[in-house]
């Protein structure tokens, strides 16, 4: 984990007094309504349906227990006891005072945490893998990039108000992308090149939202001291020649597509000759000094599979089930990477009440050296656990109702806050999810149906990914009424290449969705292979088997 | 009528003015860039005693105005809507590309939380707009005492700046 020094500790402290005070001239009545807009967005603030929301950032999904005992109080001293773990890996609180904000964000500075740029036009938390540091198949951690993006891009001078938000989002994995990286505004991909030297691949110009966009290579290999200099001639270009006469044009990934991705990566790569040899390129001290901060923890020397483990799996089956999807394999010989999962039934995907955060707190510190990861697909990790321990982690965190062993199956939703709570949401996601978690909670038959995505999102801001889900919901108004949309056949790169779903055609009612649901899981179920996944039989089958299978056969 | 800022203080005796197309341009005059490359031979006399400025929109990018900036005294750059970020850019570009020298100025719906970014791109007077606290204002300079990234007022970023 990163620690703070005095800079980032000085920094952070001086943000609190400047959000402070403008809220203070906000509340006087010195800001307009729209001019406080973007202060309170780029510390966290939305106002939705029914009350401030305040997204506090988790930097690349990595935080320790001390943080979340701070958070947890946070959601019972000023809000209602609970909190939401959101697709960006950060962490929500619904039910805030703008009067509070200050003081939330001056308590969360005291455990070096923040709601710097989870909003608004500027450059936002970077997301990673949640499996940085603990798997064998990394090139390297990403961490470290992460964090030095995060210094770099906190409260950068120019690009505080770009066309509209820029997202990062990096991977060290080669062949698996659990980043998403495809669907980011830049990709980051740690790679080394022919010669051996460590280095990236970048990738511009993907996103969701309302025009769902695969992100294309705009530097095939990028030297590593060069990351800060290139990601800045890239946005540099972005922020003097992307569109701001449509909000729904000016993400980059339009420009790419207007300008072409070659002719783009001329004008960054004429920006970046320019500045490439400035103080601002990292040098290897800062990356040396950065990296230390994620060395391994303290691993004992422990044999795989130990007794203990191979006992308990013989007397429970359902401890076995919970192995087989919950738990992977660690790089350290007798660890291996916990994920307790957020999904249990009748309880909106991602939501945490306080007394589970603190028991999750707990859990980090008695099995995972007290350190968390929160993942895009809304669950947390504990990465490093003593196979020997795993049982009694299995014990207690099913008892706390995280252990429902779904991680990768259809009920393990991604699923965005929707009409419940979101003031741009055309329909409710959260009563979804529930439907689905209802109609589909035989555990036997998701763990037959194997690994698929679902994604639900309330409105075509996409903040549930429903076009990379394997099944896509998304919510639609239709003459004030709400239904849904359903999409087959996305990725988020998790599942071998990134792709975008497809429409399946006319929209449904709740009442229907269930059912259309079932409908594509028994044509799945009926025509597979042995051994062939969802996405693989829906590409095998094609789509209109699908469509017809849901609709009937077009005469 | 916004006030200015300069030198870390008001300044009550500016002498610069933003004047139309088919106004004469006198000493002090800030015009606009289409008005420089149509006349720039009748208007150089008045640059090279260092009595021109010029006025950018906001879509008015450094790359159209590059080397031609060292004939102005002042350059002003308009924020039309405190939202419109490219004059951050414009100016970091006129200071670190084309290396101007002037007073770079920006103007428009100039806030009192724009101040410390406008600072660290190169901006080096601010028309405030007039409805702003003036305390607040230039106390918003010092807002961050050391900020991570290299800008123009300062070309290390902290890694280089500090020993961390």
């Amino acid at each position: 984990m990163y620690q703070y020094d005095e800079y980032d500790q000085q920094i952070l402290n001086e943000r609190v007094a400047q959000f402070k005070s403008q809220t203070e001239r906000y509340l006087a009545g010195e800001i307009a309504e729209d001019e406080f807009l973007p202060l309170r967005l780029q510390n966290g603030i939305y106002v939705q349906r029914y009350a401030p929301m305040l997204r506090v950032a988790i930097p690349y999904g990595a935080f320790t227990a001390e943080q979340m005992r701070a958070l947890a109080k946070v959601a019972r001293d000023y809000d209602k006891g609970y909190a939401h773990f959101s697709t960006r890996q950060n962490l929500q609180f619904n039910w805030p005072k703008l009067e509070d904000c200050p003081q939330i964000l001056a308590d969360l500075a005291k455990v070096q945490m923040h709601a710097v740029q989870t909003s608004g036009n500027c450059i936002r938390n970077t997301t990673t893998d949640e499996y940085a540091g603990v798997v064998a198949e990394e090139l390297v951690d990403p961490r470290p990039y992460c964090e030095i993006i995060r210094q770099w891009s906190t409260f950068h001078p120019e690009f505080a108000f770009l066309p509209r938000k820029f997202k990062i989002a990096v991977n060290s994995v080669p062949g698996e992308d659990r980043a998403a990286t495809k669907v980011h505004d830049i990709g980051v991909h740690i790679i080394r090149n022919d010669a051996g030297e460590l280095g990236y691949r970048i990738l511009v110009g993907g996103g969701l939202g309302r025009t769902p966009i695969i992100g294309e290579t705009i530097r095939e290999f990028l030297p590593e001291q060069d990351l800060l200099t290139y990601l800045e001639a890239v946005i540099r270009v972005y922020n003097q020649f992307g569109r701001r006469d449509n909000k729904y044009k000016a993400r980059i990934k339009i420009l790419t597509k207007a300008l072409g991705v070659q002719r783009l990566g001329e004008l960054v790569e004429a920006e970046w000759n320019r500045i490439k040899d400035s103080a601002a390129r990292l040098t290897s001290a800062e990356l040396e000094r950065v990296k230390k901060h994620f060395v391994d923890p303290a691993y004992a020397t422990l044999d795989n599979n130990p007794a203990e483990l191979e006992t308990a799996k013989a007397e429970n089956p359902a401890f076995v089930r919970w192995l087989g999807r919950n738990v992977r394999a660690h790089k350290q010989s007798g660890y291996a990477v916990v994920t307790l999962t957020l999904k249990q039934k009748g309880t909106p995907p991602g939501d945490v009440t306080a007394e589970q955060m603190e028991q999750i707190a707990t859990l980090a510190d008695e099995f995972s050296f007290g350190e968390l990861r929160s993942t895009h697909q809304q669950n947390l990790v504990l990465a490093n656990v003593e196979q020997r321990q795993l049982f009694t982690l299995w014990q207690q965190a099913k008892a706390l109702g995280l252990a429902t062993p779904t991680l990768g199956l259809l009920t393990d939703m991604i699923c965005c806050p929707g009409g419940d709570f979101c003031a741009l949401a055309n329909a409710k996601s959260i009563p979804i999810a529930d439907d689905l978690q209802v109609r589909f909670d035989d555990l036997d038959y998701l763990h037959d149906l194997g690994e698929i995505d679902l994604n639900i999102s309330g409105c075509m801001n996409a903040c549930g990914h429903h076009h990379v889900g394997n099944i896509g919901i998304l919510g639609v108004d239709k003459k004030g009424q709400e239904f849904y949309q359903v999409s087959l056949g996305g990725n988020s790169g998790e599942r071998g290449t990134a792709s975008l779903g497809k429409i399946l055609g006319p929209s449904f009612s709740r009442e229907q969705l269930t059912g259309v649901v079932a409908k594509v899981l028994d044509l799945y179920v009926a025509s597979r292979h042995v051994g062939e996944s969802f996405l693989e039989t829906y590409q095998r089958i094609g789509h209109n088997t699908f469509k017809e299978a849901v609709y009937g056969k077009a005469d | 009528m916004a006030k200015l800022i300069k030198d870390g203080a008001f300044v009550a005796d500016d002498v610069w003015t933003r004047i139309d197309d088919d106004a004469i341009a006198t000493e002090y005059s800030l015009i606009s860039l289409d008005r420089w490359t149509h006349q720039q031979a009748e208007l150089q006399p008045l640059a090279s005693r260092g009595k021109l400025g010029l006025y950018l929109n906001s879509d008015q990018l450094a790359e159209m105005v590059a080397e031609q900036c060292r004939n102005f005294a002042v350059i002003a750059v308009d924020f039309p809507k405190f939202s419109d970020g490219r004059g951050y850019s414009t100016a970091r570009l006129l200071r670190d590309q084309y290396h101007y020298a002037g007073d770079l100025r920006a103007v428009g719906d100039v806030l009192i939380d724009q101040l410390f970014f406008m600072k660290r791109v190169g901006f080096s007077s601010y028309a405030l707009r007039d409805d702003q606290n003036e305390a607040h204002a230039l106390a918003a300079f010092s807002s961050f005492s050391q900020p991570y990234q290299a800008a123009m007022d300062d070309q290390r970023p902290l890694f280089a700046r500090v020993s961390r």
